[in-house]
This record gives structure tokens, C-alpha cells and sequence, in this order.
């Protein structure tokens, strides 16, 4: 027993465990300091109001003619698309875990696997799945019904929409998952007194919960907003394109897009010196866009969580 | 008196014990028949996800099955029937001879038959005397297996779709996406472990809430900012560290794919560790263990199982990532165990190739089918972790 005392007095081997976990928790950190200082370091300086707003993507590869503004325009058209698409579904699904789903039955189980799963699957196998069920079947049927089959594809292309649509698909449990959270945080006494005052559950979830909830599903949005931007493979075969004049007129149209002209840049440059600045710039441009809508999502949360702890 | 209560209030009283509180609550539907509308169609919407999973399913491997039952083939047909024959035979055999669907074949008129089945006949005539013309190389022999191409000195296994015999060998892909996962799991796995560990269990409440959000913030970097990144900073300082000679190699791939599991793994990871019970810490702290062995010999165990669906996910997650490779990993497909070689894996083909390959042809299904063979593997690899994961939270909450 003594001895054992005695040998705990010196307790390197703890010591050192937690200061080798503890540097590793700093070196994650750290990396992350790195990779986001070295490309705001070689990109910040070349980003002009003319990069910004200039349309004139012919000289693509060069920073001091180029202009991302059909870029921009482009991701944030497919972006907002995807919102209007995914909000509704990925919100009433979380509604229903929350308030409705019985929460020992096989379905809610199956419900919720299924969500944990779809935010699991591969970026590319939801390109895939665009590029065979959106455009191969929804937008082929629909050619063949609106125009015939013989006349040239209108819906049953890359477009805008199936991008948008691929998108919300893919974003779908990111929503539901902080949609779910924020409803759970209400607490159940705010239920039970609009139950009291005679209102039905439909209107007590409709009128208190969500009102209540409303940051938390905002973040959810934004969080969604913030992954989609960034992603490539999900609209390199279902919308996306090198060139274009001018920005997509109707849901049909393809696009150019930022992201996906980051992997352009970084890829098919004839002459990757030249091209390097465009690259460093424009990975700020779109780093400050998604980066942004993160940080933005995470305060919204901290704030709310601030409130509830106040309210309940 | 159960049976003078009116109908619709005895089955909420009834079910409460089975399903608590409000969930059991069924108000006023025999009222509002709106109300009971609505609840139905919230439960149809929710039902939508497990209808995505399926419809994966269903239209990644709709264009692939075709492949798995040997219905399309490459081989050079060298038998023809000539363009003159075809109002003798039945449509029906000219029409499999084209190998055109009813719709089509409906749809085209007399001549484009004509021109069709002369095109036909020509690269039949032409059809290049290699030994190899006649094989099909989508045949699952070819597809696994090695075979002494013409010109080769030795039985190899190539991916070549874009050449006059069209050469799909899957072992390259599937070697390079396991040689790079390899890579992001041995430098993600004990860096985001250890940090879980700290951040959930050594560290003071307030590092931890700093730290957490942090780390989770390089999930919110895209990924083709991290392949861009990796191609302008990383590779360029990797290859002078080291003196090599390709800037792009499996490793320079791998480390980058492994920050975007780094994220995936801390996060669940920590989640799990956090929701051992606080009592088994205080408990060995009480025993006279430090913080460090609480956390190892106690803590550690009783989370096991949420720290390996941690890395079960995270592996997912590296197996999946499109854009890091198709950015960084040099893209030549090769059967080598350098991990200093370039590579080319299964996420990156699909991402390279479709592209440009003719909607419906050999090398489009050839790509589906790498999608579906992706998409599987990840599928189960979530199922595997969701259900341990949902097991240890039972599992914990019981033992509280």
C-alpha cells in the first residue's frame, strides 16, 4: 500500500500522456492556423474590386484581367435553390423526430439510421445519383412528355436545378440534425403550457415551438449553405460548367460556379506560375464565403443556447 | 368507467406509459380531421429520407447492373450482317444487331437504319487485327484479374478505358484508394484520439469550449480547398523536405485527406468519451488514480466502442473524398506498395472520367458501377457505426 503512494508521487507516465495529447490537441490547431494563414497570406493581396466584379472570365487564368463576378452570381443562385429545397423537408423531418416519432418504434429507428447514413455517403456517389436520377430519369421523362422524344433535350441536361437538387439531397441531415437539436432545447414546459391553454399539438409546435426554435434552424440552414458552397464533385456532371457567357437565364441553364472553378484553376491551367494568384484569390473569395456562414452559424447557436438557459 | 370516456381520449391515457408525455398526446383530432392531415403528411415527409437511401440505391446501380450481368460487351464483333439484308430479316433481329432498345429503334427511320448497319459492318471489317480485339474486357476475368495485354511483358493489371482495347482493371483503383485512406488513417486516427481524449477528459472547461468549435471549423474548409492547398503550399514543401522527384504522390494525398477525417473522428470521439458517465471518473479519481489514468483505464474502455465507430466513420469519410485526390494525388493508376508513388483512386476516376465518356456506353456503366461499389461499402460502414454508436448510448444512459 505504501509503496504504491510512494510511486505515485512521481507520476511521469501521466504527466507525459497528457502533455503528448495535450500537443496534439495544439497541433490540430495549429495545422489550421497554417492552412487558412498560408492562403490568406498568398491570396488576400490580390484579391481588386475588379476581380470581384468584373465579368470578363476569358482571361481565366490570369488574376490582374480575370473577373469571378458569373462565379459568384453562380454559387449563390445553386446555393439558394438548394435552401428553399432542403429547409422545408429537412425541418418538417426533424419535426417529427422531435415532436411526433414514437421514439421506440422500428421506423423512427430506421427514420434516423437513414439520416446518419445519407450524411455519411460519399460527395461523388450524390453526383452520380444526380447526374442517373434528376437528369437520366426526372428530366428525360419529363423531356419526353413536354416536347417528345425526339426533340433536343431541354430538361434532360445539366442544369441548375438538378445541381441545386443534388445539393439539397446531400444537405438534407445536416439540416435535420440541428434542426432536432434546437428543437430539443425548447424546453417542455413551453409545450405543456400552450397544451394547458387548449391549444391542439399541431398548433403548439407550429406557433410556440418553432418560433422558439427559429435561430437554431437557421443555423442548420446556414451550416448547409456553408458545405454546399464549397462542394465540387456533387455538380461536376449534374449542372456546372468551364464557360459560359453571361449568368444562367433560366432553371435549365448551367452555370459557372466558384468552387468548381477552383478545381479548374488548379487542374487545367496551361501555366500553373501564371495561374497561382487567380488560385490563391480565389480560394479566399470562397473560403470567406463558406467560412463566414460558419462562424455566423456558430455564434447564432451560442446565443440561443444563452437564451433557453434564461428561458427554461 | 374506461368506456364513458369519449373514444379518442382513452387510447392517449392507455399508450402514455408506453411512449412518454407528449409524444403520446392525441388532441382533438376527432375535432380537426386538418390536424390529423397534417400529422400524416409531417410523417410521409419524414419518411423521405429512407427514400433517398433507397433511390441511391436504385439509380447508382440501375446504370451498372447492365456490367454485374455481363449484358455489355467490348469485344470487336467481326460477323456483320451486310447493310443489304435489312428488309429481309425481322426487325427484331436487326433491332438486337444494333443493339438498340424498342423506343429507339421505333424512333429511327429506313435510312438511319441503313447508315447504322453499315457504320456496323465497316468497323467489323476494319477491326483491328489485334489479339486482344476480340475479348471483352468488361467481363468480370478482366475487371479482377491480371492479363498480358498485347505489348506487355508481363501479365498486369491496367486501367486504361481511353485506348483502342479499352482496359478497365479495378485492382489499381481499389489499391490506390486503400493506399491513400491508409495513409489519412495512420496520421488522423492517434492525433484526433489523443485530442478527443484531452479535450473531453484532461482538459479545463474552458480550453474545451474553445477548442472544440475550433477543431470542428476545419470540417467547415471545402475540400477542394484543401486539394488546392495541398497542391500550392503542402506538396511543394513535402517534396523539397524530402528530396523527391513528383510533386503528387499517394502520401501528399493521404495527409490532406486525412484533415478532413480529423474533424469526423474528434468530433464522435469526444462526443462518446464525454458521455461516459461523470460518476466512473470521480470514482477512480476517488481511488487515488490521476486524471491520466481515470481517463485511460476508465473512461477509455467504457467509450471503446464510440471511438471506433469514430474511426470506422472517419475511414468512410477518407474512402470517399473526391477532390483532395483528384487534386493531389498525381492520378496515374499503378499496382505498387510505395506509398511515394502517385495513385488514382476509385472517388477520383469517376470525378476525371465521366465527364467525357458517351452517356450509356461501357466506360459510363463502368463508372456507375465504381460509384456503386463506393456507395455500398460507405453504406455499410455508417450502418456498422450507427448501430454501435446507438448501442453505446443505450448502454450508458442504463448505467447511469
Amino acid at each position: 500500500m505504501n509503496a504504491r503512494f510512494a510511486r505515485r508521487r512521481t507520476d511521469w507516465i501521466s504527466l507525459f500522456f497528457t502533455g503528448t495529447t495535450g500537443l496534439a490537441t495544439v497541433l490540430i490547431v495549429a495545422i489550421l492556423a497554417l492552412i487558412l494563414g498560408s492562403i490568406l497570406v498568398n491570396g488576400a493581396p490580390h484579391i481588386s474590386w475588379q476581380l470581384l466584379s468584373g465579368d470578363s472570365a476569358k482571361d481565366m487564368f490570369d488574376v490582374t484581367k480575370a473577373g469571378l463576378l458569373p462565379l459568384i452570381i453562380g454559387t449563390s443562385e445553386r446555393v439558394l435553390l438548394m435552401t428553399v429545397a432542403v429547409m422545408p423537408v429537412g425541418v418538417i423531418t426533424a419535426i417529427y423526430l422531435t415532436e411526433y416519432a414514437p421514439s421506440t418504434s422500428l421506423v423512427t429507428r430506421i427514420i434516423r439510421s437513414a439520416v446518419n447514413n445519407l450524411a455519411g455517403v460519399p460527395s461523388i456517389v450524390f453526383g452520380l445519383f444526380g447526374l442517373g436520377f434528376f437528369i437520366g430519369f426526372v428530366g428525360r421523362e419529363l423531356d419526353s412528355v413536354l416536347h417528345g422524344a425526339s426533340a433536343d433535350p431541354v430538361w434532360g441536361r445539366p442544369a441548375l436545378l438538378w445541381s441545386s437538387l443534388t445539393l439539397a439531397v446531400m444537405t438534407l441531415p445536416v439540416v435535420i440534425v440541428a434542426t432536432e437539436e434546437s428543437l430539443r432545447a425548447i424546453p417542455p414546459g413551453l409545450r405543456e403550457a400552450s397544451l394547458a391553454l387548449g391549444a391542439t399539438k399541431l398548433e403548439t409546435v407550429f406557433r410556440i415551438v418553432l418560433p422558439n426554435a427559429l435561430p437554431g434552424i437557421m443555423t442548420g440552414g446556414i451550416l448547409a449553405i456553408g458545405r454546399a458552397a464549397g462542394e465540387v464533385a456533387p455538380i461536376l456532371f449534374t449542372g456546372a460548367t468551364y464557360y459560359m457567357s453571361g449568368t444562367p437565364k433560366a432553371l435549365t441553364d448551367p452555370f459557372m460556379d466558384l468552387a468548381y472553378h477552383t478545381f479548374v484553376l488548379s487542374t487545367q491551367s496551361p501555366n500553373i506560375d501564371m495561374t497561382r494568384p487567380l488560385l490563391f484569390a480565389t480560394v479566399v473569395i470562397l473560403l470567406a464565403l463558406t467560412f463566414a456562414l460558419n462562424i455566423v452559424a456558430v455564434l447564432i447557436r451560442g446565443r440561443m443556447r444563452k437564451r433557453l438557459r434564461a428561458l427554461g | 368507467m374506461p368506456n364513458s370516456l369519449p373514444a379518442h381520449v382513452v387510447p392517449a391515457a392507455t399508450s402514455s406509459r408506453r411512449t412518454a408525455g407528449w409524444m403520446g398526446i392525441r388532441r382533438g383530432h376527432r375535432a380537426r380531421p386538418g390536424e390529423w392531415l397534417a400529422e400524416h403528411a409531417i410523417f410521409a415527409v419524414a419518411l423521405s429520407t429512407i427514400l433517398l437511401i433507397f433511390l441511391i440505391f436504385v439509380f447508382v446501380g440501375r446504370e451498372a447492373l447492365p456490367l454485374v450481368f455481363g449484358k455489355v460487351s467490348t469485344a470487336a464483333v467481326r460477323t456483320f450482317i451486310p447493310p443489304a439484308d435489312l428488309d429481309r430479316l425481322p426487325p427484331e433481329t436487326i433491332r438486337e444487331y444494333l443493339g438498340l432498345s424498342d423506343s429507339d429503334f421505333k424512333a429511327k427511320d429506313h435510312d438511319t437504319l441503313k447508315l447504322l448497319m453499315e457504320v456496323r459492318a465497316e468497323s467489323a471489317q476494319e477491326a483491328s487485327t489485334d489479339r486482344d480485339a476480340g475479348i471483352n474486357t468488361v467481363s468480370w476475368r478482366y475487371l479482377l484479374r491480371p492479363h498480358q495485354w498485347t505489348g506487355y511483358d508481363k501479365p498486369s493489371y491496367i486501367w486504361q478505358p481511353v485506348s483502342g482495347i479499352p482496359k478497365y482493371n479495378l485492382v489499381p483503383l481499389v489499391i490506390g484508394s486503400l493506399k491513400a485512406t491508409l495513409v489519412a488513417m495512420l496520421f488522423a486516427v492517434p492525433i484526433s484520439l489523443a485530442a478527443a481524449i484531452y479535450v473531453s477528459q484532461l482538459a479545463g472547461g474552458r480550453v474545451r469550449e474553445w477548442t472544440k468549435p475550433i477543431i470542428e471549423m476545419l470540417a467547415g474548409i471545402p475540400s477542394v480547398v484543401l486539394g488546392s492547398f495541398a497542391l500550392l503550399v503542402f506538396a511543394p514543401a513535402f517534396k523539397s523536405l524530402f528530396g523527391l522527384d513528383s510533386l503528387l504522390n499517394a502520401t501528399v494525398a493521404g495527409l490532406c485527406l486525412g484533415l478532413t477525417c480529423i474533424p469526423v473522428i474528434f468530433s464522435i470521439a469526444e462526443d462518446a468519451l464525454t458521455s461516459v458517465p461523470r460518476s466512473y471518473t470521480q470514482a477512480a479519481l476517488a481511488l487515488g488514480a490521476s486524471r491520466w489514468q481515470a481517463a485511460w483505464q476508465v473512461v477509455l474502455p467504457a467509450g471503446l466502442p464510440g471511438v471506433f465507430a469514430a474511426v470506422v466513420l472517419g475511414f468512410g469519410r477518407a474512402l470517399g473524398e473526391t477532390m483532395i485526390v483528384l487534386i493531389a494525388s498525381g492520378m496515374a493508376s499503378n499496382v505498387s506498395w510505395s506509398f511515394l508513388d502517385s495513385v488514382r483512386t476509385l472517388t477520383a476516376t469517376i470525378a476525371a472520367e465521366l465527364g467525357e465518356t458517351p452517356f450509356g456506353g461501357a466506360h459510363y456503366r463502368m463508372l456507375f458501377l465504381l460509384g456503386a461499389l463506393l456507395f455500398t461499402v460507405t453504406f455499410f460502414l455508417n450502418l456498422t457505426a450507427d448501430l454501435i454508436l446507438h448501442r453505446l448510448k443505450r448502454r450508458l444512459e442504463g448505467g447511469r
